[in-house]
Protein backbone atom coordinates (compact mmCIF):
# COMPACT_ATOMS: atom_id res chain seq x y z
CA UNK A 1 0.00 0.00 0.00
CA UNK A 2 1.41 3.52 -0.95
CA UNK A 3 1.80 6.42 1.24
CA UNK A 4 -0.64 8.05 -0.26
CA UNK A 5 -3.16 5.38 -0.43
CA UNK A 6 -3.44 5.57 3.40
CA UNK A 7 -6.69 6.78 4.64
CA UNK A 8 -6.50 10.38 6.41
CA UNK A 9 -5.65 10.32 10.03
CA UNK A 10 -9.38 11.23 11.02
CA UNK A 11 -10.73 7.26 9.99
CA UNK A 12 -8.32 6.04 11.97
CA UNK A 13 -9.03 7.88 14.81
CA UNK A 14 -12.50 6.43 14.52
CA UNK A 15 -12.23 2.56 14.06
CA UNK A 16 -16.04 1.85 13.87
CA UNK A 17 -16.66 4.73 12.07
CA UNK A 18 -20.07 4.15 11.07
CA UNK A 19 -19.64 4.97 6.71
CA UNK A 20 -17.43 3.21 4.80
CA UNK A 21 -16.79 4.72 1.61
CA UNK A 22 -16.82 1.09 -1.07
CA UNK A 23 -15.28 2.93 -3.29
CA UNK A 24 -12.80 3.74 -1.55
CA UNK A 25 -12.01 -0.04 -0.94
CA UNK A 26 -12.22 -1.05 -3.92
CA UNK A 27 -9.28 1.03 -4.52
CA UNK A 28 -7.38 0.18 -1.25
CA UNK A 29 -7.67 -3.25 -2.37
CA UNK A 30 -5.14 -5.58 -4.42
CA UNK A 31 -8.34 -6.78 -6.00
CA UNK A 32 -7.53 -10.34 -5.62
CA UNK A 33 -10.45 -12.53 -6.43
CA UNK A 34 -11.34 -15.31 -4.58
CA UNK A 35 -11.16 -17.58 -7.60
CA UNK A 36 -7.34 -16.41 -7.67
CA UNK A 37 -6.47 -16.52 -3.96
CA UNK A 38 -7.86 -20.36 -3.93
CA UNK A 39 -4.84 -21.25 -6.29
CA UNK A 40 -2.58 -20.06 -4.31
CA UNK A 41 -1.28 -23.27 -1.31
CA UNK A 42 -3.41 -24.33 1.48
CA UNK A 43 -1.81 -23.07 4.46
CA UNK A 44 -4.70 -24.41 6.90
CA UNK A 45 -7.39 -26.20 6.33
CA UNK A 46 -10.08 -25.63 9.56
CA UNK A 47 -12.97 -27.88 9.92
CA UNK A 48 -15.88 -27.62 11.41
CA UNK A 49 -14.23 -26.25 14.84
CA UNK A 50 -15.57 -25.76 17.72
CA UNK A 51 -13.55 -24.34 20.95
CA UNK A 52 -15.30 -24.56 24.73
CA UNK A 53 -14.37 -23.64 28.28
CA UNK A 54 -15.19 -25.45 31.22
CA UNK A 55 -18.06 -27.13 28.41
CA UNK A 56 -19.32 -23.58 27.77
CA UNK A 57 -19.25 -23.52 23.78
CA UNK A 58 -17.38 -20.32 22.42
CA UNK A 59 -16.80 -20.87 19.13
CA UNK A 60 -19.17 -23.12 17.23
CA UNK A 61 -18.37 -24.92 13.54
CA UNK A 62 -15.98 -22.99 11.82
CA UNK A 63 -14.56 -23.94 8.88
CA UNK A 64 -12.12 -22.30 6.44
CA UNK A 65 -8.84 -22.14 4.71
CA UNK A 66 -6.14 -19.91 4.82
CA UNK A 67 -3.81 -19.43 1.53
CA UNK A 68 -0.08 -19.00 1.23
CA UNK A 69 1.46 -15.55 1.11
CA UNK A 70 -2.12 -13.74 2.02
CA UNK A 71 -3.32 -11.49 4.96
CA UNK A 72 -6.28 -13.03 6.03
CA UNK A 73 -8.55 -11.13 9.05
CA UNK A 74 -10.96 -12.28 11.10
CA UNK A 75 -13.48 -9.50 11.84
CA UNK A 76 -16.33 -8.97 14.09
CA UNK A 77 -18.07 -7.65 17.31
CA UNK A 78 -16.61 -8.59 20.77
CA UNK A 79 -17.29 -12.15 22.03
CA UNK A 80 -17.49 -13.24 18.56
CA UNK A 81 -14.54 -15.85 19.22
CA UNK A 82 -12.20 -14.21 16.98
CA UNK A 83 -9.42 -14.27 19.21
CA UNK A 84 -10.01 -18.11 20.41
CA UNK A 85 -10.09 -18.86 17.37
CA UNK A 86 -6.43 -17.28 15.96
CA UNK A 87 -5.46 -18.94 19.44
CA UNK A 88 -6.09 -22.32 17.80
CA UNK A 89 -3.79 -22.22 15.14
CA UNK A 90 -0.95 -22.08 17.42
CA UNK A 91 -2.51 -24.09 19.98
CA UNK A 92 -1.94 -21.52 22.68
CA UNK A 93 -5.72 -22.46 23.68
CA UNK A 94 -4.03 -26.02 25.15
CA UNK A 95 -2.45 -23.49 28.35
CA UNK A 96 -5.77 -22.52 29.58
CA UNK A 97 -6.99 -25.08 31.78
CA UNK A 98 -10.82 -26.23 30.93
CA UNK A 99 -10.40 -25.41 26.96
CA UNK A 100 -11.56 -28.16 24.89
CA UNK A 101 -10.96 -27.72 21.09
CA UNK A 102 -12.97 -30.22 18.78
CA UNK A 103 -12.83 -30.50 14.97
CA UNK A 104 -9.99 -30.37 12.64
CA UNK A 105 -6.79 -28.00 12.04
CA UNK A 106 -4.65 -29.18 9.28
CA UNK A 107 -0.97 -27.22 8.81
CA UNK A 108 0.34 -28.26 5.15
CA UNK A 109 -2.23 -31.21 5.16
CA UNK A 110 -1.09 -32.41 8.86
CA UNK A 111 -3.25 -32.40 11.99
CA UNK A 112 -2.38 -29.72 14.17
CA UNK A 113 -4.13 -31.79 17.18
CA UNK A 114 -2.80 -35.21 16.28
CA UNK A 115 -1.63 -37.21 19.00
CA UNK A 116 1.92 -37.02 17.96
CA UNK A 117 2.12 -33.02 17.63
CA UNK A 118 4.18 -31.28 19.91
CA UNK A 119 2.89 -28.00 20.63
CA UNK A 120 6.37 -26.33 21.25
CA UNK A 121 7.06 -27.42 17.93
CA UNK A 122 3.66 -25.69 16.87
CA UNK A 123 4.06 -22.64 18.38
CA UNK A 124 8.03 -21.96 16.77
CA UNK A 125 6.39 -22.80 13.25
CA UNK A 126 3.77 -20.42 13.48
CA UNK A 127 4.66 -17.40 15.15
CA UNK A 128 2.23 -15.08 17.10
CA UNK A 129 1.61 -11.04 17.88
CA UNK A 130 -0.40 -10.48 20.96
CA UNK A 131 -2.80 -7.42 21.34
CA UNK A 132 -0.42 -5.62 23.78
CA UNK A 133 2.91 -5.31 22.83
CA UNK A 134 4.68 -7.73 25.18
CA UNK A 135 8.35 -7.13 25.21
CA UNK A 136 10.66 -9.64 27.41
CA UNK A 137 12.10 -7.08 30.80
CA UNK A 138 15.74 -7.88 28.97
CA UNK A 139 17.28 -6.19 26.13
CA UNK A 140 16.31 -5.53 22.04
CA UNK A 141 19.13 -8.24 20.92
CA UNK A 142 18.00 -10.58 23.65
CA UNK A 143 14.51 -10.12 22.91
CA UNK A 144 15.01 -11.12 19.01
CA UNK A 145 17.51 -13.78 20.07
CA UNK A 146 14.80 -15.31 22.63
CA UNK A 147 13.33 -18.05 20.43
CA UNK A 148 16.35 -19.44 18.61
CA UNK A 149 18.26 -19.46 21.97
CA UNK A 150 15.51 -21.46 23.41
CA UNK A 151 16.04 -23.83 20.11
CA UNK A 152 19.88 -24.32 21.22
CA UNK A 153 21.28 -21.58 18.81
CA UNK A 154 24.44 -20.33 19.82
CA UNK A 155 26.26 -19.06 16.91
CA UNK A 156 24.95 -16.45 13.91
CA UNK A 157 23.26 -14.52 16.58
CA UNK A 158 24.06 -11.22 15.23
CA UNK A 159 23.32 -11.54 11.76
CA UNK A 160 19.99 -13.31 12.65
CA UNK A 161 19.08 -10.07 15.32
CA UNK A 162 19.87 -7.80 12.59
CA UNK A 163 18.00 -9.40 9.80
CA UNK A 164 14.87 -10.23 11.84
CA UNK A 165 14.74 -6.48 12.60
CA UNK A 166 15.36 -5.32 9.01
CA UNK A 167 12.18 -7.25 8.40
CA UNK A 168 10.49 -5.62 11.61
CA UNK A 169 11.29 -2.13 9.50
CA UNK A 170 13.56 -1.29 13.25
CA UNK A 171 16.71 -1.88 12.37
CA UNK A 172 17.48 1.89 11.59
CA UNK A 173 15.67 2.95 14.79
CA UNK A 174 17.66 0.62 17.00
CA UNK A 175 20.70 -0.35 15.69
CA UNK A 176 22.45 1.87 18.22
CA UNK A 177 20.51 0.81 21.19
CA UNK A 178 20.63 -3.44 20.43
CA UNK A 179 21.84 -3.07 24.36
CA UNK A 180 19.18 -1.09 25.65
CA UNK A 181 16.57 -2.41 27.57
CA UNK A 182 13.33 -3.24 25.22
CA UNK A 183 10.91 -1.13 27.69
CA UNK A 184 12.54 1.68 26.86
CA UNK A 185 11.10 1.70 23.56
CA UNK A 186 7.60 3.40 22.31
CA UNK A 187 4.54 1.40 21.91
CA UNK A 188 5.14 1.06 18.04
CA UNK A 189 8.45 0.05 18.38
CA UNK A 190 7.77 -2.74 21.21
CA UNK A 191 5.44 -3.92 18.77
CA UNK A 192 7.64 -4.34 15.81
CA UNK A 193 10.36 -5.60 18.29
CA UNK A 194 7.69 -8.44 18.96
CA UNK A 195 6.95 -8.70 15.59
CA UNK A 196 10.81 -8.95 15.10
CA UNK A 197 11.07 -11.41 17.71
CA UNK A 198 8.25 -13.61 15.91
CA UNK A 199 9.99 -14.16 13.15
CA UNK A 200 13.44 -15.04 14.78
CA UNK A 201 12.35 -18.45 14.74
CA UNK A 202 11.83 -18.75 11.13
CA UNK A 203 7.83 -19.39 11.25
CA UNK A 204 6.28 -19.54 7.60
CA UNK A 205 3.15 -17.87 9.32
CA UNK A 206 2.21 -15.11 11.33
CA UNK A 207 -1.00 -14.67 13.49
CA UNK A 208 -1.66 -11.01 14.93
CA UNK A 209 -4.08 -10.92 18.02
CA UNK A 210 -4.84 -6.86 17.10
CA UNK A 211 -2.08 -6.11 16.85
CA UNK A 212 -2.34 -2.58 16.53
CA UNK A 213 -5.24 -1.92 19.12
CA UNK A 214 -3.33 -0.92 21.31
CA UNK A 215 -0.99 1.93 19.11
CA UNK A 216 -1.34 5.47 17.55
CA UNK A 217 -2.47 6.29 14.47
CA UNK A 218 1.16 6.65 13.06
CA UNK A 219 2.49 3.38 15.19
CA UNK A 220 -0.60 1.42 13.65
CA UNK A 221 0.25 2.68 10.18
CA UNK A 222 3.58 1.13 10.01
CA UNK A 223 2.26 -1.90 11.19
CA UNK A 224 -0.04 -1.99 8.61
CA UNK A 225 2.31 -1.23 6.08
CA UNK A 226 5.00 -4.02 7.49
CA UNK A 227 1.99 -6.66 7.24
CA UNK A 228 1.89 -5.62 3.37
CA UNK A 229 5.55 -6.06 3.22
CA UNK A 230 5.55 -9.26 5.12
CA UNK A 231 3.22 -10.98 3.67
CA UNK A 232 5.75 -11.77 0.23
CA UNK A 233 7.52 -14.52 3.01
CA UNK A 234 4.98 -15.01 5.76
CA UNK A 235 1.14 -15.84 5.77
CA UNK A 236 -0.40 -14.06 7.94
CA UNK A 237 -3.55 -14.34 9.80
CA UNK A 238 -4.91 -11.09 11.59
CA UNK A 239 -7.67 -10.64 14.20
CA UNK A 240 -8.36 -7.16 14.23
CA UNK A 241 -12.21 -5.12 15.77
CA UNK A 242 -11.02 -2.05 12.87
CA UNK A 243 -12.94 -2.70 9.87
CA UNK A 244 -10.76 0.23 8.15
CA UNK A 245 -7.78 -1.89 8.94
CA UNK A 246 -8.85 -5.10 7.67
CA UNK A 247 -10.24 -3.53 4.56
CA UNK A 248 -6.73 -2.04 4.32
CA UNK A 249 -4.71 -5.03 4.98
CA UNK A 250 -6.43 -8.02 4.31
CA UNK A 251 -6.87 -9.77 1.15
CA UNK A 252 -9.37 -12.50 2.64
CA UNK A 253 -11.56 -11.82 5.78
CA UNK A 254 -13.90 -13.92 7.83
CA UNK A 255 -16.89 -12.06 9.73
CA UNK A 256 -17.67 -13.52 13.04
CA UNK A 257 -20.50 -13.15 14.81
CA UNK A 258 -22.25 -13.78 18.22
CA UNK A 259 -25.27 -16.47 18.00
CA UNK A 260 -26.96 -15.94 21.32
CA UNK A 261 -29.01 -19.05 23.07
CA UNK A 262 -32.34 -20.06 23.01
CA UNK A 263 -32.41 -19.56 26.83
CA UNK A 264 -30.57 -15.99 26.42
CA UNK A 265 -28.12 -16.86 29.02
CA UNK A 266 -25.30 -18.78 26.89
CA UNK A 267 -23.53 -17.08 23.89
CA UNK A 268 -20.93 -18.53 21.30
CA UNK A 269 -19.36 -16.83 18.13
CA UNK A 270 -20.23 -18.65 14.75
CA UNK A 271 -18.53 -17.74 11.49
CA UNK A 272 -20.51 -15.61 9.18
CA UNK A 273 -18.88 -15.03 6.24
CA UNK A 274 -15.33 -15.78 4.76
CA UNK A 275 -14.51 -14.18 1.11
CA UNK A 276 -12.32 -11.67 -0.52
CA UNK A 277 -12.15 -8.90 1.62
CA UNK A 278 -13.29 -6.82 -1.43
CA UNK A 279 -16.51 -9.08 -1.82
CA UNK A 280 -17.18 -8.56 1.85
CA UNK A 281 -17.39 -4.73 2.39
CA UNK A 282 -18.64 -4.60 -0.90
CA UNK A 283 -20.60 -6.86 -1.71
CA UNK A 284 -21.64 -8.79 1.29
CA UNK A 285 -23.61 -11.92 1.14
CA UNK A 286 -25.17 -12.17 4.54
CA UNK A 287 -27.58 -9.38 5.93
CA UNK A 288 -25.50 -9.51 9.21
CA UNK A 289 -22.20 -9.26 7.80
CA UNK A 290 -24.27 -5.81 5.90
CA UNK A 291 -25.37 -4.47 8.88
CA UNK A 292 -21.96 -4.79 10.48
CA UNK A 293 -19.43 -3.17 8.12
CA UNK A 294 -22.27 -0.52 7.17
CA UNK A 295 -21.85 0.19 11.02
CA UNK A 296 -25.71 -0.88 11.34
CA UNK A 297 -24.52 -3.13 14.29
CA UNK A 298 -21.59 -3.66 16.49
CA UNK B 1 -18.42 17.96 67.80
CA UNK B 2 -17.70 19.59 64.96
CA UNK B 3 -16.52 17.58 61.64
CA UNK B 4 -13.22 19.30 61.68
CA UNK B 5 -13.08 18.47 65.49
CA UNK B 6 -13.84 15.02 64.40
CA UNK B 7 -10.91 14.81 62.19
CA UNK B 8 -8.30 16.13 64.27
CA UNK B 9 -8.96 14.05 67.47
CA UNK B 10 -8.78 10.91 64.93
CA UNK B 11 -5.00 12.45 63.56
CA UNK B 12 -4.25 12.73 66.98
CA UNK B 13 -5.15 8.99 68.16
CA UNK B 14 -3.07 7.72 65.21
CA UNK B 15 -0.34 9.98 66.55
CA UNK B 16 -0.75 8.96 69.43
CA UNK B 17 -0.17 5.18 68.45
CA UNK B 18 2.60 6.12 66.73
CA UNK B 19 4.30 8.06 69.51
CA UNK B 20 3.71 4.58 71.51
CA UNK B 21 4.97 1.84 69.01
CA UNK B 22 7.99 4.45 68.27
CA UNK B 23 8.69 5.24 71.82
CA UNK B 24 8.62 1.42 73.04
CA UNK B 25 10.86 0.81 70.51
CA UNK B 26 13.52 3.46 70.91
CA UNK B 27 12.97 3.42 74.35
CA UNK B 28 14.34 -0.89 74.00
CA UNK B 29 17.07 0.72 71.57
CA UNK B 30 18.60 3.24 73.80
CA UNK B 31 18.90 1.26 77.09
CA UNK B 32 20.10 -1.75 74.99
CA UNK B 33 22.55 0.62 73.54
CA UNK B 34 23.41 2.26 76.79
CA UNK B 35 24.09 -0.96 78.73
CA UNK B 36 25.50 -3.06 75.51
CA UNK B 37 27.80 -0.37 74.83
CA UNK B 38 31.03 -1.25 77.54
CA UNK B 39 30.48 -4.63 76.57
CA UNK B 40 31.09 -4.31 72.63
CA UNK B 41 35.05 -4.74 72.54
CA UNK B 42 36.92 -7.26 70.69
CA UNK B 43 36.98 -9.96 73.27
CA UNK B 44 33.13 -10.83 72.24
CA UNK B 45 34.38 -11.21 69.27
CA UNK B 46 37.39 -13.52 69.34
CA UNK B 47 36.92 -15.11 72.60
CA UNK B 48 34.58 -17.72 74.02
CA UNK B 49 32.20 -17.71 76.92
CA UNK B 50 33.63 -18.14 80.21
CA UNK B 51 33.04 -17.82 83.67
CA UNK B 52 34.44 -14.90 84.27
CA UNK B 53 32.86 -11.26 82.34
CA UNK B 54 35.67 -10.11 81.84
CA UNK B 55 37.26 -13.23 79.96
CA UNK B 56 33.57 -13.79 78.44
CA UNK B 57 33.24 -13.51 74.49
CA UNK B 58 30.62 -14.58 72.52
CA UNK B 59 32.40 -16.04 68.73
CA UNK B 60 31.23 -19.07 68.70
CA UNK B 61 27.72 -18.48 69.22
CA UNK B 62 28.04 -15.58 66.71
CA UNK B 63 29.77 -18.07 64.50
CA UNK B 64 27.10 -20.74 65.25
CA UNK B 65 24.20 -17.62 64.48
CA UNK B 66 25.88 -16.94 61.04
CA UNK B 67 26.46 -20.81 59.97
CA UNK B 68 22.90 -21.33 60.41
CA UNK B 69 21.84 -18.17 58.31
CA UNK B 70 24.26 -19.97 55.12
CA UNK B 71 22.50 -23.30 56.30
CA UNK B 72 19.62 -21.81 55.95
CA UNK B 73 19.80 -19.69 52.87
CA UNK B 74 21.28 -22.99 50.98
CA UNK B 75 18.34 -25.24 52.00
CA UNK B 76 15.07 -23.19 52.67
CA UNK B 77 15.57 -21.04 49.38
CA UNK B 78 15.70 -23.66 46.99
CA UNK B 79 13.04 -25.93 49.15
CA UNK B 80 10.80 -22.64 49.37
CA UNK B 81 10.74 -21.36 45.50
CA UNK B 82 10.57 -24.83 43.79
CA UNK B 83 7.42 -25.30 46.06
CA UNK B 84 6.32 -22.00 44.84
CA UNK B 85 6.97 -22.87 41.15
CA UNK B 86 4.90 -25.99 41.88
CA UNK B 87 2.10 -24.56 43.04
CA UNK B 88 2.08 -21.29 41.23
CA UNK B 89 2.82 -22.64 37.10
CA UNK B 90 2.28 -26.92 37.85
CA UNK B 91 -0.21 -27.33 40.31
CA UNK B 92 -4.09 -27.43 38.89
CA UNK B 93 -5.53 -25.04 40.95
CA UNK B 94 -9.09 -27.12 41.04
CA UNK B 95 -7.54 -30.41 42.47
CA UNK B 96 -8.34 -31.00 46.09
CA UNK B 97 -4.95 -31.97 47.00
CA UNK B 98 -3.40 -28.83 45.84
CA UNK B 99 -6.13 -26.92 47.90
CA UNK B 100 -5.21 -28.73 50.61
CA UNK B 101 -1.38 -28.02 50.47
CA UNK B 102 -1.94 -24.36 50.04
CA UNK B 103 -4.45 -23.94 53.23
CA UNK B 104 -1.70 -25.98 55.02
CA UNK B 105 1.09 -23.46 54.05
CA UNK B 106 -1.02 -20.83 55.00
CA UNK B 107 -1.61 -22.15 58.60
CA UNK B 108 1.95 -23.48 58.81
CA UNK B 109 3.04 -19.58 58.70
CA UNK B 110 1.63 -18.95 61.61
CA UNK B 111 2.63 -22.23 63.86
CA UNK B 112 4.65 -21.10 66.91
CA UNK B 113 8.45 -21.46 66.44
CA UNK B 114 8.40 -23.90 69.27
CA UNK B 115 6.25 -26.57 67.88
CA UNK B 116 8.87 -27.03 65.16
CA UNK B 117 11.46 -27.56 67.87
CA UNK B 118 8.90 -29.94 69.34
CA UNK B 119 8.72 -31.80 65.42
CA UNK B 120 12.57 -31.62 65.23
CA UNK B 121 13.30 -33.17 68.82
CA UNK B 122 11.35 -35.89 67.49
CA UNK B 123 12.32 -36.51 64.59
CA UNK B 124 15.78 -34.73 63.50
CA UNK B 125 17.33 -34.62 66.67
CA UNK B 126 16.02 -38.26 68.04
CA UNK B 127 13.76 -40.76 65.76
CA UNK B 128 14.18 -41.45 62.18
CA UNK B 129 16.70 -39.19 61.60
CA UNK B 130 18.78 -38.88 65.06
CA UNK B 131 21.48 -36.65 64.02
CA UNK B 132 21.92 -35.65 67.79
CA UNK B 133 21.81 -32.37 69.09
CA UNK B 134 24.08 -30.48 66.28
CA UNK B 135 24.09 -27.24 64.50
CA UNK B 136 22.74 -29.23 61.23
CA UNK B 137 19.71 -30.12 63.69
CA UNK B 138 19.22 -26.52 64.43
CA UNK B 139 19.71 -25.22 60.82
CA UNK B 140 17.08 -27.62 59.56
CA UNK B 141 14.38 -26.91 62.01
CA UNK B 142 14.60 -23.49 61.28
CA UNK B 143 14.15 -23.99 57.56
CA UNK B 144 11.11 -25.59 58.67
CA UNK B 145 9.67 -22.19 60.75
CA UNK B 146 10.67 -19.93 57.60
CA UNK B 147 9.92 -22.46 54.78
CA UNK B 148 5.99 -21.55 54.47
CA UNK B 149 7.05 -17.74 54.74
CA UNK B 150 9.38 -17.98 52.08
CA UNK B 151 6.89 -20.12 49.87
CA UNK B 152 4.59 -17.52 50.60
CA UNK B 153 6.37 -14.74 49.26
CA UNK B 154 8.04 -16.55 46.23
CA UNK B 155 4.76 -17.02 45.25
CA UNK B 156 3.78 -13.73 45.52
CA UNK B 157 6.58 -12.59 43.68
CA UNK B 158 6.12 -15.32 40.65
CA UNK B 159 2.32 -13.98 40.40
CA UNK B 160 3.32 -10.61 39.76
CA UNK B 161 4.74 -10.99 36.44
CA UNK B 162 2.37 -10.69 34.03
CA UNK B 163 0.88 -13.19 32.02
CA UNK B 164 1.82 -11.68 29.27
CA UNK B 165 5.04 -12.24 29.31
CA UNK B 166 4.98 -16.31 29.88
CA UNK B 167 2.29 -16.24 27.29
CA UNK B 168 5.29 -14.40 24.48
CA UNK B 169 7.52 -16.81 25.67
CA UNK B 170 5.43 -19.85 25.47
CA UNK B 171 4.54 -18.53 21.43
CA UNK B 172 7.88 -18.47 20.68
CA UNK B 173 8.42 -22.11 21.28
CA UNK B 174 9.97 -22.11 24.46
CA UNK B 175 8.90 -25.34 27.08
CA UNK B 176 7.57 -24.42 29.77
CA UNK B 177 10.41 -24.90 32.03
CA UNK B 178 12.43 -22.37 29.59
CA UNK B 179 9.87 -19.60 30.60
CA UNK B 180 10.19 -20.44 34.23
CA UNK B 181 13.91 -20.59 34.03
CA UNK B 182 14.67 -18.00 31.80
CA UNK B 183 11.59 -15.34 32.17
CA UNK B 184 9.54 -15.94 35.15
CA UNK B 185 12.63 -16.66 37.67
CA UNK B 186 14.55 -13.64 36.84
CA UNK B 187 11.81 -11.51 37.08
CA UNK B 188 10.85 -12.97 40.39
CA UNK B 189 14.25 -12.75 41.89
CA UNK B 190 13.60 -9.15 43.76
CA UNK B 191 10.38 -10.38 45.35
CA UNK B 192 12.05 -13.81 46.00
CA UNK B 193 15.09 -12.29 47.62
CA UNK B 194 13.71 -9.52 49.52
CA UNK B 195 10.58 -11.91 51.32
CA UNK B 196 13.53 -14.95 51.98
CA UNK B 197 16.17 -12.40 53.54
CA UNK B 198 13.27 -11.10 55.89
CA UNK B 199 12.23 -14.23 56.88
CA UNK B 200 15.65 -15.41 57.32
CA UNK B 201 16.37 -12.60 59.52
CA UNK B 202 13.64 -13.65 61.87
CA UNK B 203 14.89 -16.75 62.20
CA UNK B 204 18.61 -15.95 63.49
CA UNK B 205 16.90 -14.20 66.10
CA UNK B 206 14.53 -17.19 67.13
CA UNK B 207 15.68 -19.06 70.50
CA UNK B 208 12.99 -21.12 71.67
CA UNK B 209 13.32 -24.14 69.03
CA UNK B 210 16.55 -23.85 69.86
CA UNK B 211 16.71 -24.13 73.29
CA UNK B 212 14.02 -27.38 73.10
CA UNK B 213 16.14 -29.31 70.95
CA UNK B 214 19.42 -28.63 73.08
CA UNK B 215 21.59 -26.11 72.11
CA UNK B 216 23.94 -25.98 74.62
CA UNK B 217 24.34 -22.86 76.92
CA UNK B 218 28.10 -23.21 77.24
CA UNK B 219 30.32 -23.49 73.88
CA UNK B 220 33.96 -22.81 74.52
CA UNK B 221 34.99 -23.99 70.94
CA UNK B 222 34.21 -22.52 67.59
CA UNK B 223 30.83 -24.44 66.24
CA UNK B 224 31.23 -27.00 63.00
CA UNK B 225 27.95 -27.95 61.17
CA UNK B 226 27.64 -31.82 62.58
CA UNK B 227 28.39 -30.41 65.92
CA UNK B 228 27.13 -29.36 69.18
CA UNK B 229 26.60 -25.57 69.31
CA UNK B 230 24.96 -22.69 70.52
CA UNK B 231 23.18 -19.47 68.87
CA UNK B 232 23.02 -15.82 69.64
CA UNK B 233 20.07 -15.33 70.83
CA UNK B 234 20.72 -18.83 72.96
CA UNK B 235 23.93 -16.83 73.93
CA UNK B 236 21.83 -13.76 75.14
CA UNK B 237 19.26 -16.01 76.97
CA UNK B 238 22.21 -17.67 78.88
CA UNK B 239 23.81 -14.36 79.43
CA UNK B 240 20.88 -12.75 80.89
CA UNK B 241 19.92 -15.37 83.56
CA UNK B 242 23.08 -14.88 85.47
CA UNK B 243 23.05 -12.93 88.51
CA UNK B 244 26.38 -10.88 88.12
CA UNK B 245 25.32 -7.87 86.36
CA UNK B 246 28.50 -7.78 84.34
CA UNK B 247 26.88 -10.77 82.34
CA UNK B 248 23.71 -8.21 81.69
CA UNK B 249 26.34 -6.09 79.68
CA UNK B 250 27.81 -8.70 77.57
CA UNK B 251 24.21 -10.30 76.89
CA UNK B 252 23.20 -6.35 76.04
CA UNK B 253 26.23 -5.89 73.78
CA UNK B 254 25.19 -9.27 72.20
CA UNK B 255 21.68 -8.15 71.66
CA UNK B 256 23.60 -4.92 69.63
CA UNK B 257 26.19 -7.60 67.50
CA UNK B 258 22.28 -9.74 66.88
CA UNK B 259 20.81 -6.50 65.91
CA UNK B 260 23.27 -5.72 63.75
CA UNK B 261 23.34 -8.93 61.73
CA UNK B 262 19.26 -8.96 61.33
CA UNK B 263 20.13 -5.11 60.00
CA UNK B 264 22.56 -6.11 57.38
CA UNK B 265 20.19 -8.72 55.90
CA UNK B 266 17.14 -6.41 56.09
CA UNK B 267 19.53 -3.65 54.42
CA UNK B 268 20.45 -6.13 51.36
CA UNK B 269 16.88 -7.46 51.06
CA UNK B 270 15.73 -3.26 50.68
CA UNK B 271 18.77 -2.90 48.24
CA UNK B 272 18.37 -6.12 46.19
CA UNK B 273 14.31 -5.10 45.79
CA UNK B 274 15.76 -1.52 44.31
CA UNK B 275 18.26 -3.01 42.39
CA UNK B 276 16.61 -5.38 40.29
CA UNK B 277 12.62 -4.31 40.95
CA UNK B 278 11.35 -4.35 37.12
CA UNK B 279 8.36 -1.71 36.09
CA UNK B 280 5.85 -3.46 33.63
Amino acid sequence: MDQEQQPDTHARLTPTAPSIDSSRIAELSLGTTRTELEQREKVFHVGDLSVAYSGNLALDGVSLDIYKNTVTAFIGPSGCGKSTFIRCFNRMNDLIVGAKVTGTVKYHGKDLYARDVDPVEVRRRIGMVFQKPNPFPKSVYDNVAFGPRVLGQKKGLDDLVESCLRRAALWDEVKNRLKDGALGLSGGQQQRLCIARALATAPDVLLMDEPASALDPIATAAIEDLMHDLKREYTIIVVTHNMQQAARVADMTAFFSVNVHEDGKGRHGVLVEFDATTKIFTQPADKRTEDYVTGRFG
Amino acid sequence: MSRKTKGRLFVGAMVLCLAVSFGTLGWLLVTTFVDGIPGLTSKLFTDPPSTQPDEAGARPAILATIYIAVLLLLMAVPVGVATAIYLEEYAHKERWYNRLLELNIQNLAAVPAIVYGILGLAFVVRGPFGIGRVLLAGAIILTLVVLPTVIISSREAIRAVPESISQGGLALGATKWQVIWRQILPASIPGIATGSILALSRAVGETAPLLLIGALQYVAFDPTVLGAFTALPVQIYTWIKLPNPEFQTLAAAAIIVLLAIVLTMNALAIFLRNRFRQNW
